[in-house]
């Protein structure tokens, strides 16, 4: 080995092992890497530890812990509506102390500022929903039920449930990641000492103002999607928008914008209670923000739509002409 | 009445299985600077939780003022809250406010005064710890890590508070910045006359600020007196906090500082 100049430590513990873990008799080392070799035959190799797997218990204990989790959840949520419910009962005694200022600053957030995107899909989805309905009711020459269609269609179901996904997409996150980065920088420690409950202050006014300008949105929505609806009929169906306005009332009963409005604000309240629940489950790391944030986004979606079934079935005899 | 600002009694505090205080008794009187030392993971931070109430104890009791920390109703609770000041480790400034709002925050919350009151306290406030009135406008993210100390103490004095909580106060501070903050808060203790109470792992700090020292170790206080008391102890881990030859520099240094 006269002729390496320089070895590292993969390179001996290479040759360390070939050998056996003694130097060859045989073997010539510059005096500049014994050094090296006489480190490798003083230190044991440790092998690292190895986390222990659970073995064929292994989809068992899955299980355990995914109830024992759902357990968990089903308990803070518990004491987060409890806590609002308290704190709702202080406000009602202290007017003074509500959180004005905050629930008009989340209004404007998750409602105002949603409205051009949920407009922009709205519309989109409008038009592409009554190109499609327009060219099967041709085949049967039944062109003037494309305001049935689009009317119950949009009014009852898809625009409440769009926007529900949008907002859970848009606001849900928002608030989650918020609230986890408040937690992960200890500003809502610093709140709490300052003697502020952080459900009154941060929770409530989120879900105040959801809960407020979800049914605007759904209102608003709708009708951007009844426009593109509109639009699209006049172009392939030759049906005006003096004929298309004219008739959504007749076909469309009242009680349907009454479910929207109900369902809209349903869900807005989910959406807002379900972001802050994972929003305060966030450990003071990286990695359990995201986690959450994600979390919070996928079940929000998920209870909108389970709920939105509810709905369904509960509603099935309102507001359906026969 | 006593005058204890802080009383802890039989204080323990555990997480999951782990214990991490057993039994603590602590009696903090009025207008001292009590330093809380102990190793790394030794439950200094823990304990300043729960003095402020972050926490709730497993056993034991907190007494803040002469009263229990949890007692009366909702704005009772509020108003004990307003006598003291925290500053969190990390500084915990509201990142969405900038300087001006974060010192503004807690005089907001009074809800009784004007505009140009706040103006005036807050900008009195950020002159008392050093700040230029164009820092104001920053934000959180656009400042040093000695600003941030700087904005957080001026956020945990805008009440005036009787007793001042600072978690290690000069961590991650370079040397000089963090001789300038202890002189800061010395001064503004001698102006103002609140109690403290700070963790830190620094002798140049606890040498220069502390008149009391409590040594925090295996979840119980292991001394509690000033320094000369606490340096005649024999114990193994007060022999190798204050009595390498790195601190006994550092203490020297200290209190000439002081
Ligand atoms: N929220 C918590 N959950 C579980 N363990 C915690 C929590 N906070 C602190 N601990 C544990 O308590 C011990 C004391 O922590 P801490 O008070 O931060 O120590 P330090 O003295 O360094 O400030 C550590 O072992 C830490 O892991
Ligand atoms: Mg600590």
């Amino acid at each position: 080995m006269t002729g390496v100049s320089r070895l590292d430590n993969f390179g001996a513990q290479l040759l360390w092992r070939a050998w056996d873990s003694a130097l060859p008799d045989s073997a010539e080392i510059p005096g500049n890497l014994r050094a090296v070799f006489e480190r490798l035959a003083h230190t044991e190799v440790a092998v690292p530890p190895r986390p222990l797997g659970d073995g064929i218990l292994a989809p068992i204990l899955a299980v355990g812990r995914s109830v024992l989790r759902f357990r968990n959840h089903l308990g803070d949520f518990v004491v987060l509506l409890g806590q609002l419910a308290i704190d709702a009962a202080f406000v009602f005694r202290h007017p003074t102390q509500a959180p004005w200022l905050e629930f008009s600053a989340n209004l404007f957030k998750v409602g105002v500022r949603a409205m051009p995107v949920t407009a922009l899909v709205g519309f989109l989805i409008g038009v592409v929903l009554s190109y499609l309905s327009a060219l099967q009711l041709k085949a049967f020459g039944a062109d003037v039920f494309i305001v049935n269609i689009l009317g119950l269609g949009i009014i009852r179901e898809l625009g409440p449930v769009l926007v529900s996904v949008l907002v859970a997409g848009r606001s849900g996150s928002a608030m989650t990641a918020q609230l986890g980065v408040m937690r992960v920088t200890e500003e809502i420690d610093a709140l709490s000492t300052m003697g502020i409950s952080r459900y009154l202050r941060l929770v409530a006014p989120k879900v105040a103002a959801l809960t407020c300008a979800m049914p605007l949105l759904v209102l608003w929505t709708s009708a951007v999607a009844l426009f593109g609806g509109m639009v699209s009929a006049r172009i392939q169906l030759d049906i005006g928008f003096s004929f298309f306005l004219e008739t959504l009332p007749r076909v469309v009963p009242l009680a349907n914008l009454y479910i929207a409005l109900l369902k809209g604000a349903t869900f807005g309240l989910l959406i807002a209670l379900v972001a802050c629940h994972f929003g305060l489950r966030v450990k003071p790391n990286t990695e359990s923000l995201s986690a959450n944030t994600t979390a919070s986004v996928v079940s929000a979606i998920t209870v909108v739509i389970l709920v939105d079934a509810i709905f369904a079935i509960a509603t099935r005899n309102i507001g359906v002409p026969i | 009445m006593s005058g204890a600002v802080i009383e802890l009694r039989g204080l323990s505090t555990r997480f999951g299985d782990v214990w991490v205080h057993r039994g603590i008794d602590l009696r903090l009187e009025a207008g001292q600077v009590t330093a809380l030392v102990g190793g790394s993971g030794s439950g200094k931070t823990t304990l300043l939780r729960q003095m402020v109430g972050l926490l709730r104890p497993a056993e034991g009791e907190v007494r803040l003022f002469g009263e229990p920390l949890f007692s009366g109703g909702r704005l009772e609770q509020a108003a004990r809250r307003r006598r003291f000041g925290m500053l969190f480790q990390q500084g915990a400034l509201f990142s969405a406010l900038n300087v001006y709002e974060n010192v503004a925050f807690p005089l907001r919350e009074m809800r009784t005064l004007t505009r140009e009151e706040i103006d005036d306290l807050v900008m009195l406030k950020l002159a008392m710890v050093e700040l230029r009135p164009e820092h104001a406008l920053l934000m959180p993210a656009e400042l040093s890590g000695g600003m941030i100390k700087r904005v957080a103490l001026a956020r945990a004095l805008a009440l005036e508070p009787e007793l001042l909580l600072l978690d290690e106060p000069t961590a991650g501070l370079d040397p000089d910045r963090s001789a300038g903050f202890v002189r800061l808060i010395r001064e503004l203790q001698r102006q103002l006359g609140f109690t403290v109470v700070l963790v830190t792992h620094d002798l140049d700090t606890l040498a220069a600020l502390s008149s009391r020292i409590a040594v925090l170790a295996e979840g119980r206080i292991l001394a509690f007196g000033t320094l000369d008391e606490i340096v005649q102890i024999d114990d193994p881990f007060i022999e190798r906090f204050f009595l390498g030859e790195r601190s006994r520099a550092a203490l020297v240094r200290g209190k000439e500082a002081n």
